[in-house]
């Protein structure tokens, strides 16, 4: 090989890598998060369950079974309200119909807006835990001092697996206060 | 390669090198330095866990220390060791002049003091008191790192970007310089393993720093520019960070490992004067392990609350790893069957590999468990694990190395009996070190804390012993180091200095000319 070929073909060789480099970036901050939410999406994996209604209809009540329901209720650090469930455990019927109801205080002087974010546990059972309403579909707005009790309706699918008999379902909730003026599309994730 | 001239003269030799050696005993020197800055930093973590309770240090500088001492070690010590060795060795081993990319290899070396600089000013505020270091581990996990790391996590992320660029660049000229700088005749499958081994880690870095830079870029974006990746309050996931982090990481303990591959692969065969054994399956069980290095993630993620099916996929792929692994120790035990063995410094570091590194990977094995692994996941047991692979591992391979080719860079023997020595030490202290780590872990002492409680107090005692012990016995490598580098002690040895030694490297002078292979060899 002469030097010139030589320097071509390793000019060649070193734009074929960093193309490699590239798309290998590309792949980790483009293509893996939605490919990741995709996934958890269509199969719950990561507890996250779904931010629409569900819809009632078709859901016979299975009276043979019974599965406990846990309510776990936290904020995050920089959230000042204090945020609890009124009942920590509910033991219903697949299929059954049930409302419970989250208690928020805003403690502070100002108006604060939160948004819940929940997570089921244990996470196959996240496809199966219908909620027909829910305070965390929607942001929250309390002004200071004001309190509220948050409805939560529900219902467990009768096709939960056997296996699953308790289902815990936890609320984190944030102060985002401003971000919905500011960032639609960060407004639009909840 | 037209006009021959010898090196520039004074520090500019250094500055605008761009000869292999010359980049390559940098990244030696420098990787040497970081490993004596790690095992600082580790030995304030030691004098910490000697006794229970909180003597020394409050434990968010503990942290601190933890996590600077896993990041210097991985990207400081071990991986720009492998780095300098493949600058120094492959152009020789190959019949190359040089690497092919000298002025891309110099910027990739002269970006890492710059890398760690930002690291260690960090340390260094810490020390002071003036600001805290990083704390949130060497896996820098979401949200400790992103919502809660001190403002110094932005020195860090900047200071991955850049030993990401420099790995990157230094890969890329790995890959170029063997594909297209091999001597006529030296076909792949000719090739020395370290070549082999160093070529497919190559790879590994191409597919995996990218990612790195990623997951730190996404860090930085959540941090400041309002994203939310990581952050459920946004609609991302913590956990998303752990498999993005893995996708990474696994791959990257494997980079850590296949070049130590490579060295033992060159050292045994020497010193049992046999060759390799079975040497395409070496190549091919390197590739393997490479290949399936990208569908284990998830065996560091088995407390994540994986479905039961993801659990067990990820089981079965980490144990099949130790398959081509075995094949590998199988062989290096192979060569040495009814060989005439001379145990000589680097073989007895080579020896010690083979079976310290064999302990690791039956610890991997354990933990390859899924069922077990709810209970050794982040106790002593995981870091014994990873010690045992990678000091007793990855670093006896790199000094192994040191002494097989320091003949060869420096034209002299250095003092064997200290070497000896160093090897004793080292060897009895890595082991008080880290063995008596599996029992307190299985025992259940909790990775990554300042105080532990009474029970495992005798053996943190005898652990602390080791780390002392270990720590000071590399104090007899530096010296053996400058004695010969720089006191220019030792006998001048034959350009062969090793008798059952095979490969281009030992047909060169002792020392090595400046220039390595002006005409290339030809390769029967
Ligand atoms: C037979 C081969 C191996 C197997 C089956 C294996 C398996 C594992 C498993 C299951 C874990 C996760 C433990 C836990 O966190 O609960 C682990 C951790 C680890 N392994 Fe291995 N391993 C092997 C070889 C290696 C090698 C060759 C290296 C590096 C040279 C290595 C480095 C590490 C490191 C650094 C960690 C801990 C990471 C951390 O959490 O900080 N392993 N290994
Ligand atoms: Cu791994």
């Amino acid at each position: 090989m002469t030097e010139e070929t030589r320097k071509q073909s390793n000019a060649r060789l070193v734009a074929k890598l960093m193309v490699a480099v590239v798309a290998m970036f590309v792949f980790a901050v483009g293509i893996l998060p939605p490919m990741y939410d995709a996934i958890c999406d269509i199969t719950g994996l990561n507890g996250k369950t779904a931010s629409e209604a569900a819809d009632t209809s078709g859901a016979q009540p299975d009276a043979e079974r019974t599965v406990t329901i846990q309510f776990l209720a936290d904020t995050d650090p920089d959230m000042v309200w204090d945020f609890k469930p009124n009942v920590f455990s509910v033991k219903v019927h697949p299929g059954e119909i049930r409302q419970v109801d989250f208690h928020v205080r805003n403690p502070s002087q100002r108006v604060i807006v939160g948004q819940a974010i929940p997570s089921v546990s244990p996470g196959q059972a996240s496809p199966y835990f219908k909620k027909t309403e829910c305070f965390c579909f929607n942001n929250q707005e309390l002004a200071g001092g004001q309190e509220a009790d948050l409805p939560l309706i529900f219902y467990v699918d009768p096709e939960l697996p056997k296996s699953v008999t308790t289902i815990t379902l936890s609320y984190q909730l944030y102060d985002i206060t401003g971000a919905d003026a500011e960032d639609p599309e960060l407004a639009a994730n909840y | 390669m037209g006009e021959h001239h010898g090196p520039m003269k004074g520090v500019k030799r250094w500055i605008l090198a761009t000869n292999h050696k010359d980049i390559g005993a940098m990244y030696l020197w420098f990787s040497f330095i970081m490993f004596l800055t790690g095992g600082f930093l580790a030995m304030i973590i030691r004098a910490e866990l000697m006794y229970p309770g909180l003597q020394l240090v409050d434990p968010n500088f503990f942290n601190q220390m933890t996590t600077t001492h896993g990041l210097i070690m991985v990207f400081g010590a071990v991986m720009p060791a492998f780095v300098g060795l493949a600058n120094y060795m492959v152009p020789l081993m190959i019949g190359a002049p040089d690497m092919a990319l000298p002025r891309l290899n110099n910027w990739s070396f002269w970006i890492l003091p710059f890398a760690f600089s930002l690291l260690i000013i960090a340390i260094i505020q810490s020390f002071l008191g003036i600001a805290d270091a990083p704390n949130f581990g060497w896996t820098f996990y979401a949200p400790l790192s992103t919502k809660y790391g001190p403002a110094s996590t932005d020195f860090f992320i900047f200071s991955v970007h850049l030993m990401g660029i420099s790995s990157i660049m230094g890969a890329v000229n790995v890959i170029v310089t063997i594909f297209n700088l091999r001597a006529p005749g030296m076909t792949l499958m000719k090739m020395p393993l370290f070549v082999w081994t160093w070529l497919i880690t190559a790879f590994l870095l191409i597919a995996v720093m990218p990612v790195l830079a990623g997951a730190v870029t996404m860090m930085l974006t959540d941090r400041h520019f309002g994203t939310s990746f990581f952050d459920a309050a946004g609609g991302g996931d913590p956990v998303l960070f752990q498999h993005i982090f893995w996708f990474f990481g696994h791959p990257e303990v494997y980079i850590m490992i296949l070049p130590a591959f490579g060295i033992v692969s060159a050292i045994i065969p020497t010193f049992a004067r046999k060759p390799l054994f079975g040497y395409a399956s070496m190549v091919y069980a390197t590739a393997s392990i490479a290949f399936l290095s990208f569908v284990v993630w998830a065996h560091h993620m088995f407390t994540v609350g994986l479905p039961l099916a993801g659990n067990l996929f990820y089981m079965y792929m980490t144990m099949l790893i130790a398959v081509p692994t075995g094949v590998k120790v199988f062989n290096w035990v192979a060569t040495m069957w009814r060989g005439s063995i001379s145990f000589e410094v680097p073989m007895m570091f080579a020896i010690a590999f083979v079976i310290l590194f064999t302990i690791g990977g039956f610890s991997g094995l354990m933990l390859a468990i899924t069922p077990v692994d709810q209970q050794y996941h982040d106790t002593y047991f995981v870091v014994a694990h990873f010690h045992y692979v990678l000091v007793s591992g990855a670093v006896f391979s790199i000094i192994a190395g040191v002494y097989y080719w320091l003949p060869k860079w420096t034209g002299r023997m250095y003092n064997v009996g200290l070497a000896k020595l160093h090897f004793w030490s080292s060897l009895i202290f890595v082991n008080l070190l880290f063995f008596p780590m599996h029992f307190v872990g299985l025992a259940g002492m909790p990775r990554r804390y300042s105080d532990y409680s009474l029970q495992f107090a005798d053996f943190n005692w005898w652990i602390s012993i080791g780390g002392f012990g270990f720590g000071l016995s590399q104090l007899i490598l530096l010296w053996i180091l400058i004695d010969i580098c720089f006191r220019k002690k030792g006998e001048a040895v034959s350009d062969q200095v090793w008798d059952g030694a095979d490969g281009l490297e030992w047909t060169l002078p002792s020392p090595a000319p400046y220039h390595s292979f002006s005409t290339p060899p030809v390769v029967k």
